[in-house]
C-alpha cells in the first residue's frame, strides 16, 4: 500500500521543494518514495505538478487518477484542474490566491479564484483552504507559501509524516538563513475546514 | 552501499560512474540534460567531462576514448542521435576497445521534442544491441551492466529510457565512491582494424550480423528480461502481456499481486530473445503488447510467431489496442487491458470536472524581461509594412510564434533557421528573409549554415539571439561563455569574429532593450544586399540580478493597454481593469516604459545605466 500525493500550481510556486522536504521526511522514516516531476518547457507561469507516492510494492512515480490520497494546491485553479486525480474519499488543501496568465490579461478571462474554492467543495468529501494573501501578510513574506501548505496538509493527518518530520527536512534541505521564517511558516495553521458528506 | 533518493538521470550517472566512466560528453536537451550536469557534479578525479559543440561531436569525443581503452559515455536526447548517426552508424562497424554506452532519453508524448522517434528503433537499424530500463533503480545497476557488456563484445550499445524513466526519482540503494570500477585505459594501439574502408566494412557487417543472434541467446537468459508465470484467476489463462519501460510499471499498478495473467518484461528489445519469447508464447492464443512509440516488441513478436509456426494472435498498436501516438499513463494501460481482456482490473472512480468553472490556460511564455521579446519586437518593428519571413529555431525563443509577438513562422530542428530561410528566399526573392539562431544553436550547427548562405550567395539578415548561455535545458556552458564543464575559464568564441571570418562584412551588436536602437539597426542592416548578421546580446534574466522594477504612474497611465497588447510580457498585468505590474515577476528591463505612448511607465533601470 501506498500514499499518494499530487502536488499541482504554477511554476514557480515552489511545489518541487515542497514536494523535496516531504520526500526527505518520508525518507528519513525508511519509507520507500518515488516522486514525478513536470520539467522542461513548463517554466514559470505553466502550469506544474509534482507526483509523490510513499510505501511499499510501488512501481509507477506517477499516481493514476482516482488514486491521490492528498491533493495539494498552490492555486485554486490547478487545484480544480488536477481533481480527477483524487481518490474518492481524498483531502484537498489549496491556497485561494489566483495566479491569473497573463493570457487571461489579453482575452479578457478572468477568475477570482473562490468559484474554484466553491467547486472543490461541491465535489471533494475534505477541503482544507489555504487564505495565503494572509498567511503572506501574517508572515510578512510571500516565499514560504509552499511551507505553509505543507504544515496544513500535515496537519490534516492523511499521511504518515508528522511537522516533526518536516521540520528535520527543513533543518537538512534548506539554508540556515531561511530557517526561522520556514519553521513560522510550517506552524502558521489558519485553515478553514470544510467537511462534506462526513460519512461518505 | 548507501541509500539515495535520486532522479533517474542522476541514477544513469552515478552508475556510470560507479563503471569507472573515464569520459562523459554530451550535449544538452530535455529529457537528457541531468545525466552529464550529474557526471560533472560527482565526478571523480579520473573523470573528465564535457559539453561538446553538438551530438556528432560527442559522439567521436566519446568514441576516441573507448578506442584508447578507456570507459566513456555519450549523452542526447533522442533528436540528438539524428545529428550524431553519421559517426553511429560507422562506429557500429569498426567498434570499441574500452565500453561505450550511447546514452539517448526518449520523450514520449512527446513533452519537449519534435519528434516521437525510437531508439530502439534506431538500435536494429544501426544493428547495435539496447537498454531500455524499466525503473531508476533498474536504471542505476542496468548502465553497469551496459559498459561491462559493450567491453565484452567490443561493440558500443545504446541505453535508452523514457522522460518518465529519467525524471522519475527514487530512493534507490547506490555504491559507496570507494567501491567504484577503476578503469586503467591501456591507450590507442594502433591497427588496421581502426581505419574504415569497404573490404573492412563487408568483413565486419558478417561479423555483426552473426554476433547479433548470439547476443540475442544471450539476451534470453539476462536476469532483467522477465518472464512472470500467470497467477490466481488467471492460472491457464491463454492470454498474456508484453511490456517495458515506464508502460511496465503502468501495467503491474494494474494488477493485483499473486493474481495476475502471464508477462514478459523486455528490457533488451534489439537484438530480441528470441528463445524467452518462444517460451513466453507456448501455450497462449493472444499476446497485448503494451508500448510507447514504436511497436518494437510486436513487431518482433510477430516475427517469432511467424519464424516458429507459433499461432498466436499478436496485439498491440498495430490493432488499435494500444494508441499509436503519444504516452501511456496508468489509466491508458487500464483501458487496453479492459479491451484486451474483456474486463476491467481495478475500478477507479474519477472525479468528474466537466462541470467545473472556466480553467485558466497557461502556455508556455518568455519569462518577463526575457531579452529576446525585446530582440523580436524591434524585428517586427522595424519590418513593419514589409513582405518579410521570420524563420525560427530550436531554444527558449521558439516561444516568439505566441501571441502577440507571433514572430517564428518556422520550426524545423537545430540550425535549420538559416538554411530554410535561405531556401524560401530563393523562391521569394521579394520577401525580407530573418533567421533567428540562438548562442548555443549557433555554435552546435548555424555556422555551416551561414557559410552555405555566404557562399550561396543568399540574401537575408541572421539575427543571433545572443543570451550567453544554453537557456531552454537549464544554463549550460557552450563556446561562447568562456566557461568548461571542468570549471576552467576558457577563451571564449567570438560569435562576431566567426561571422567576419565567413566573409560577412555587415555584423552588428545591440542590446536588444535599446529599443530605438535596436530598431534603427534593424532597418539599416537588412536593407543591405547578401547576408548581414545581427547579435542581440542581453545576458539571460533567469541567470542575473534584476535591474530593478518598473513602475506605473497612476496620473499619466491612460489605460489604452498597449504595453499588454504589443509585449504579452507577463510582469505586466491587469489589476481590476486597470494596467498594473507584478513586482515578483518585473525585471526592469525597460522595455514596456518605451513602449509607452504616454511615458506613464518609470523605465525599470536601462536608460540610466
Amino acid at each position: 500500500m501506498s500514499k499518494n500525493v499530487l502536488l499541482c500550481g504554477v511554476g514557480g510556486q515552489g511545489t518541487v521543494l515542497s514536494s523535496k522536504l516531504l520526500a526527505a521526511a518520508a525518507m528519513a522514516k525508511g519509507i520507500p518514495v518515488l516522486t514525478a516531476e513536470t520539467i522542461g518547457m513548463a517554466q514559470r507561469g505553466g502550469s506544474v505538478t509534482s507526483h509523490l507516492r510513499m510505501g511499499e510494492n510501488m512501481y509507477s512515480p506517477l499516481i493514476g487518477k482516482g488514486q491521490a490520497d492528498l491533493l495539494l494546491a498552490f492555486e485554486p485553479g490547478e487545484a480544480v484542474r488536477n481533481l480527477p486525480y483524487l481518490k474518492k474519499g481524498g483531502i484537498v488543501v489549496t491556497n485561494t490566491r489566483p495566479v491569473r496568465p497573463v493570457t487571461g490579461t489579453l482575452t479578457g478571462v478572468d477568475y477570482t479564484g473562490m468559484e474554484m474554492v466553491d467547486f472543490l467543495k461541491a465535489k471533494a468529501r475534505r477541503v482544507i483552504v489555504v487564505d495565503g494573501d494572509q498567511a503572506a501578510a501574517d508572515l510578512s513574506s510571500s516565499r514560504v507559501l509552499n511551507v505553509v501548505l505543507l504544515g496544513a496538509a500535515v496537519e490534516s493527518g492523511v499521511l504518515a509524516i508528522t511537522k516533526e518530520d518536516i521540520r528535520a527536512a527543513i533543518l537538512a534541505k534548506i539554508a540556515p538563513r531561511f530557517h526561522e521564517l520556514n519553521m513560522r511558516a510550517i506552524d502558521y495553521i489558519k485553515t478553514e475546514e470544510n467537511e462534506n458528506h462526513e460519512d461518505q | 552501499m548507501h541509500r539515495e533518493f535520486v532522479m533517474g538521470n542522476e541514477a544513469i550517472a552515478l552508475g556510470a560512474l560507479a563503471a569507472g566512466v573515464n569520459l562523459v560528453a554530451g550535449y544538452p536537451g530535455t529529457p537528457s540534460t541531468e545525466v552529464l550536469e550529474t557526471v560533472s557534479a560527482r565526478r571523480t578525479e579520473a573523470t573528465y567531462v564535457e559539453w561538446s559543440v553538438n551530438e556528432k561531436a560527442g559522439m567521436e569525443v566519446a568514441a576516441g576514448a573507448a578506442y584508447a581503452g578507456a570507459r566513456s559515455m555519450v549523452t542526447m536526447k533522442q533528436v540528438g542521435l539524428n545529428v550524431a548517426s553519421d559517426p553511429l552508424m560507422s562506429l557500429a562497424y569498426i567498434g570499441v576497445k574500452g565500453g561505450m554506452v550511447v546514452m539517448v532519453a526518449d520523450d514520449p508524448g512527446p513533452i519537449s521534442s519534435q519528434t516521437e522517434q525510437d531508439t530502439r528503433t534506431f538500435a536494429a537499424y544501426s544493428k547495435l544491441p539496447v537498454f531500455d530500463p524499466t525503473g531508476v533503480q533498474e536504471a542505476y545497476d542496468m548502465i553497469q551492466e551496459a559498459f561491462a557488456f559493450s567491453e565484452k563484445h567490443h561493440t558500443p550499445v545504446l541505453f535508452r529510457p523514457t522522460t518518465r524513466i529519467c525524471h522519475g526519482y527514487a530512493s534507490i540503494d547506490v555504491k559507496d565512491p570507494e567501491d567504484y570500477v577503476r578503469n586503467n585505459p591501456e591507450g590507442f594501439v594502433k591497427g588496421p582494424n581502426w581505419v574504415i574502408f569497404p573490404r573492412l566494412s563487408f568483413a565486419n557487417h558478417k561479423k555483426i550480423e552473426e554476433r547479433n543472434v548470439a547476443i540475442g541467446e544471450e539476451f534470453s537468459s539476462y536476469a532483467r528480461n522477465v518472464l512472470l508465470p500467470a497467477s490466481g484467476t488467471f492460472s491457464g489463462c491463454r492470454k498474456g502481456i508484453a511490456t517495458h519501460g515506464i508502460s511496465f510499471d503502468y501495467t503491474m499498478e494494474n494488477l493485483e499481486q499473486g493474481n495476475s495473467p502471464r508477462l514478459l518484461k523486455i528490457v533488451t528489445p534489439f537484438p530480441f530473445p528470441e528463445q524467452l519469447a518462444v517460451e513466453f508464447l507456448n501455450g497462449l492464443d493472444e499476446v497485448l503488447c503494451i508500448e510507447e512509440l514504436d511497436p518494437v516488441i510486436e513487431r518482433a513478436l510477430i516475427y517469432v510467431c511467424g519464424k516458429y509456426h507459433l499461432n498466436v494472435k499478436i496485439c498491440g498498436k498495430l490493432t488499435g489496442h494500444v494508441a499509436s501516438s503519444g504516452e501511456n499513463s496508468i489509466e491508458s494501460v487500464a483501458a487496453s487491458l479492459k479491451k484486451f481482456f474483456g474486463s476491467a482490473f481495478a475500478k477507479t472512480d474519477i472525479i468528474d470536472i466537466s462541470d467545473a468553472p472556466p480553467l485558466p490556460v497557461r502556455p508556455p511564455v518568455l519569462c518577463a524581461g526575457c531579452p529576446h521579446r525585446a530582440a523580436f519586437y524591434a524585428v517586427k518593428c522595424a519590418a513593419k509594412g514589409q513582405k518579410a519571413l521570420y524563420s525560427g529555431d530550436i531554444g527558449c525563443y521558439t516561444l516568439g510564434n505566441a501571441m502577440p509577438l507571433d514572430m517564428t513562422d518556422t520550426c524545423l530542428c537545430m540550425g535549420a533557421g538559416i538554411t530554410l530561410a535561405q531556401g524560401i528566399g530563393r523562391i521569394e526573392p521579394d520577401t525580407l528573409c530573418f533567421s533567428f539562431t540562438g548562442d548555443s544553436t549557433f555554435f552546435a550547427s548555424g555556422m555551416t549554415g551561414i557559410v552555405n548562405a555566404f557562399y550561396n550567395q543568399a540574401n537575408m539578415t541572421a539575427v543571433i539571439l545572443d543570451n550567453s548561455t544554453t537557456a531552454m535545458t537549464g544554463h549550460q556552458p557552450h563556446p561562447g561563455t568562456g566557461k568548461t564543464m571542468m570549471g576552467e575559464i576558457v577563451e571564449k568564441v567570438s560569435i562576431e569574429k566567426v561571422l567576419h571570418a565567413i566573409g560577412l562584412e555587415t555584423v552588428e551588436t545591440v542590446n536588444p532593450l535599446d529599443l530605438p536602437l535596436a530598431i534603427e539597426t534593424v532597418k539599416r542592416v537588412s536593407a543591405q544586399p547578401g547576408v548581414k548578421a545581427i547579435i542581440f546580446r542581453s545576458p539571460c534574466v533567469a541567470i542575473t540580478r534584476p535591474k530593478g522594477c518598473a513602475a506605473i504612474d497612476p496620473d499619466a497611465c491612460i489605460n489604452c493597454k498597449r504595453c499588454i497588447r504589443e509585449l504579452g510580457c507577463p510582469g505586466i498585468v491587469l489589476d481590476g481593469g486597470t494596467v498594473a505590474i507584478d513586482p515578483s515577476l518585473c525585471t526592469g528591463c525597460g522595455l514596456c516604459a518605451q513602449v509607452c505612448p504616454v511615458h506613464a511607465i518609470e523605465n525599470g533601470g536601462v536608460q540610466n545605466e
